[in-house]
């Protein structure tokens, strides 16, 4: 294999003596006569989804070495939490994952009322559960468009995707003022009341999203350069996943059960019915079909939220906005986000900012076994293995 | 009156030519038909790329181009005023010799393709008893060229995206070449004209004797086609300039007008390869049913040509990418067998002399092999959709 060394000249190789040194300088030999060629995919390519870059190290095309380097979206979010009061944070958390601001939102107003010990009312735990669960959706539809965008279908998934991501975009933008960054949960409930009208516009984008599904599914879940580049690539094996704390749909693909909604049961997931779709390759296409799995569920689970909704208000009377101050203690409150298990720990010292404020970002986690699932594969596998672990810059580097 | 309008351009060429001396007569010939094959397919190409925005923005809902002149149709001259305006960006560490080379290298053989494609009756530029095999030969020199930009940038991208192309490119070729053999089995001759003209309806028939309209014409059809996509680096088999993954391949490091050079090259390769397409198999200029031979020829050539490219865009805005190894296992343990199993099929058509007794014997034999071929490609990854189980119960939908 031929190569170039770091500054793209072929040979070079500075005062290393020629008779022995057949390979130019920080080259190294694949033990058979060939040398391996080292690549930087990123900060700058097209599918990182992000700042993020892979360092990876080819022999011919296969991977032989993969070291995934982060940290060029630092922001200081945790320290910045902690000199802020505690509603300031909420804001920011909006910015940890930017498509799923309202499950953050929830995850941190979780940590908090565990901390203070606020109730929340019936119709606030409704809004939860149907904000967060169309948050799914749209996270869901979005990745799996990325997935094949990746995958090199010149954008037509994409598209679709974004297409359903938009009304439910507009939904959000109708209940909480904005499309994106939400900033919708507070300590004790919710920030204001559905507008007049807007369940049964929920009602009517979740009656039509399964067509939409089923349209998806029969353009990409059977074809066979889809399956032929998913299937058997990139297994992730149960014992990996749970030792290095995988969560979410990723940890589910390898047949692993465990979903926060059953599990801690947080909020009112326990009245709702629904299943946990589970994986037995753990492989790239296996990722794929559990979150295409996973959004029937979460239809499921809208269905039955919009017809329960009872009236009231929307958050604690008794939750204070101004001087709230929780008592001296800690709590982590964690909940089952799109991409996995999200998680706030929280200390509090009695002031009005919290004394430690951490996030357990799933995407962050869930990136950590990229270069298991990686080695051995080649280059365009990289890509796609990536793109079916779903992360978020936003959100590996806080 | 129809003759006349079939003739047109024959007679505009004629018409010039007599007004010039003997002696500059086939210099003036050569140059306007040149030049009129290159403004045409440079026009078409200008035009297809719009197209192409616009019709996989609306697969993927969206309006795609529509600012520039009317409908957006005039995107492609802002395009290239503004690609011929950017700077010219060369690499510190590149071979800008060879860097310069490589976009003329790939553009010319693509160019030389048109001089044998006969665009209607008697509308060939060059008319040779080999033309299919020039047509090959000058088109396998692009491998040259993509693999003098891909080395020559000094980018590792490039030379991954070389590689790659180096290999599909010349792994396609064989099924590309082997696919038209026998076309030329049963026409006869090499010579693109010639071919033609074996594909027009005898009189009295009232239907083409088309390639496409035999069993092993459209199994041999398909192959060219594929392989024509591969050679044309056009989705699904991309991967020379993956996007996603190698960011643009081999032209990597190329801007302004010479990565609208390699731009163009592909798009002529493609046209190029559609135009042999229907040489070969749609019966070229001629209709396929005698009733509608009053159409003139040349609009028969580009409307099965427009079909064909519309085909192209169509599958873009479809299908997801192979990788290499798939690449080349489908090149290998697909095409090529079926493509020398037609050449024995082929044969027995032409023992048999065609007709149902063609069809009985060659439609089971290659549909066998189709079968098999594939089960033993794909069977034995265990591609296949899957069943998911939930959670707390059994086996479910």
């Amino acid at each position: 294999m031929l190569t170039l060394d770091a500054d793209g000249k072929q040979g070079g190789g500075g005062g290393v003596d020629r008779r022995f040194e057949v390979l130019p300088a920080g080259v190294e030999s694949n033990g058979e006569g060939g040398s391996l060629l080292e690549i930087s995919m990123g900060p700058q390519h097209p599918s990182t989804h992000g700042v993020f870059r892979m360092d990876v190290v080819l022999d011919g095309e296969t991977v032989v070495r993969l070291k995934p380097v982060f940290g060029y979206l630092h922001r200081n979010h945790e320290k910045i939490a902690e000199n802020a009061s505690y509603l300031a944070a909420m804001p920011y958390t909006d910015r940890l994952d930017y498509f799923c601001s309202l499950t953050n939102n929830w995850a941190y107003a979780l940590a908090v009322e565990k901390l203070a010990g606020l109730q929340v009312p019936e119709r606030a735990e409704f809004l939860r559960v149907i904000t967060a669960e169309l948050t799914r959706l749209q996270n869901h539809v979005c990745l799996a468009g990325f997935l094949m965008q990746d995958m090199g279908a010149s954008g037509t998934p994409l598209m679709y995707g974004f297409r359903e991501r938009e009304k439910i975009l507009d939904l959000f933008e109708s209940l909480t003022g904005a499309r994106m960054m939400c900033n919708y949960m507070r300590f004790g409930g919710c920030r204001t009341d559905a507008p007049p009208g807007w369940l049964e516009e929920a009602r009517g984008v979740v009656d039509r999203f399964p067509r939409f599904l089923d349209e998806f599914e029969n353009l990409l879940s059977g074809n066979e350069i889809m399956m032929a580049r998913t299937q058997g690539v990139g297994v992730l094996t149960r014992e990996l996943a749970v030792s290095a704390s995988v969560t979410g749909p990723v940890l589910r693909a390898c047949g692993v059960d465990y979903d926060l909604r059953k599990v801690d049961g947080y909020g009112i997931y326990p009245r709702f019915h629904f299943r946990v779709p589970l994986g037995d390759h753990g492989d790239t296409y296996d990722r794929y079909m559990i979150r295409i799995l996973e959004m029937r569920e979460s239809l499921a689970i809208l269905r039955q939220a919009l017809d329960q909704i009872p009236e009231g208000p929307v958050i604690d009377p008794k939750a204070k906005l101004r001087g709230f101050r929780p008592k001296p203690g800690e709590a982590y409150g964690r909940i089952e986000a799109p991409k996995g298990e999200l998680g706030f720990y929280l200390i509090s010292d009695g002031t009005a900012n919290p004394y430690r404020y951490r996030v357990r970002p799933p995407s962050l986690i869930n990136l950590t076994v990229l270069e298991d699932l990686c080695l051995g594969h080649n280059v365009a596998d990289t890509v796609t293995i990536l793109g079916s672990i779903d992360i978020v810059l936003g959100e590996v580097d806080r | 009156m129809a003759a006349n309008v079939d003739q047109i351009f024959v007679h505009l060429m004629q018409m010039m030519v007599d007004r010039v001396p003997d002696a500059v007569a086939p210099w003036v010939r050569a140059a306007v038909g040149v030049g009129a094959v290159l403004g045409l397919f440079g026009l078409l190409f200008g035009l297809t790329t719009v197209c192409e925005r616009k019709g996989i923005a609306r697969m993927q809902n969206r309006l795609g181009p529509n600012r520039v002149g009317p409908f957006g149709f005039l995107q492609f001259a802002a395009d290239g005023i503004k690609s011929l305006t950017k700077e010219d960006v060369v690499p510190r560490s590149a071979d800008r010799v060879v860097h310069y080379l490589a976009p003329l290298a790939l553009l010319t053989p693509v160019v030389l393709t048109f001089l044998v494609l006969p665009f209607g009756r008697n509308m060939v530029l060059m008319h040779v008893d080999t033309g299919l095999l020039f047509f090959f030969a000058a088109g396998a020199s692009t491998e040259l060229a993509v693999f003098m930009a891909g080395w020559s940038s000094r980018n590792k991208y490039s030379l991954l995206g070389a590689m790659r192309a180096i290999a599909q490119m010349i792994s396609y070729e064989l099924p590309f070449i082997l696919s038209t053999v026998g076309v030329v089995m049963i026409a006869g001759t090499l010579s693109t004209v010639g071919i033609v003209e074996s594909q027009a309806a005898r009189p009295g028939e009232w239907l083409a004797r088309w390639n496409l309209f035999t069993p092993w014409g459209l199994a041999a059809f398909l192959l060219f086609l594929i392989a024509a996509f591969a050679e044309a680096n056009r989705s699904p088999f991309d991967l020379p300039e993956g996007e996603s993954e190698i960011v643009a391949g081999y032209f990597i490091e190329y801007s302004g007008f010479k990565f609208a050079l390699f731009f163009m090259a592909e798009y002529l390769g493609m046209f190029a390869s559609s135009g042999m397409a229907v040489t070969l198999f749609l019966g070229g200029w001629t209709a396929p049913v005698a009733a509608l031979d009053w159409i003139p020829s040349w609009l028969w050539f580009f409307g099965k040509l427009l079909a064909l490219i519309a085909l192209f865009i169509w599958v873009r805005g479809t299908t997801p990418r192979l990788r290499m190894d798939q690449l080349m296992d489908f090149a290998w343990k697909f095409m090529l067998p079926l493509a020398l199993l037609i050449l024995p099929v082929v044969a027995v058509w032409h023992y048999l002399g065609g007709g149902w007794r063609g069809w009985l014997f060659c439609t089971p034999v290659l549909a066998a092999a189709y079968v098999l071929l594939g089960r033993a490609l794909v069977g034995r990854r265990r591609i296949q959709r899957r069943v998911y189980r939930y959670a707390g119960e059994g086996v479910a939908s």
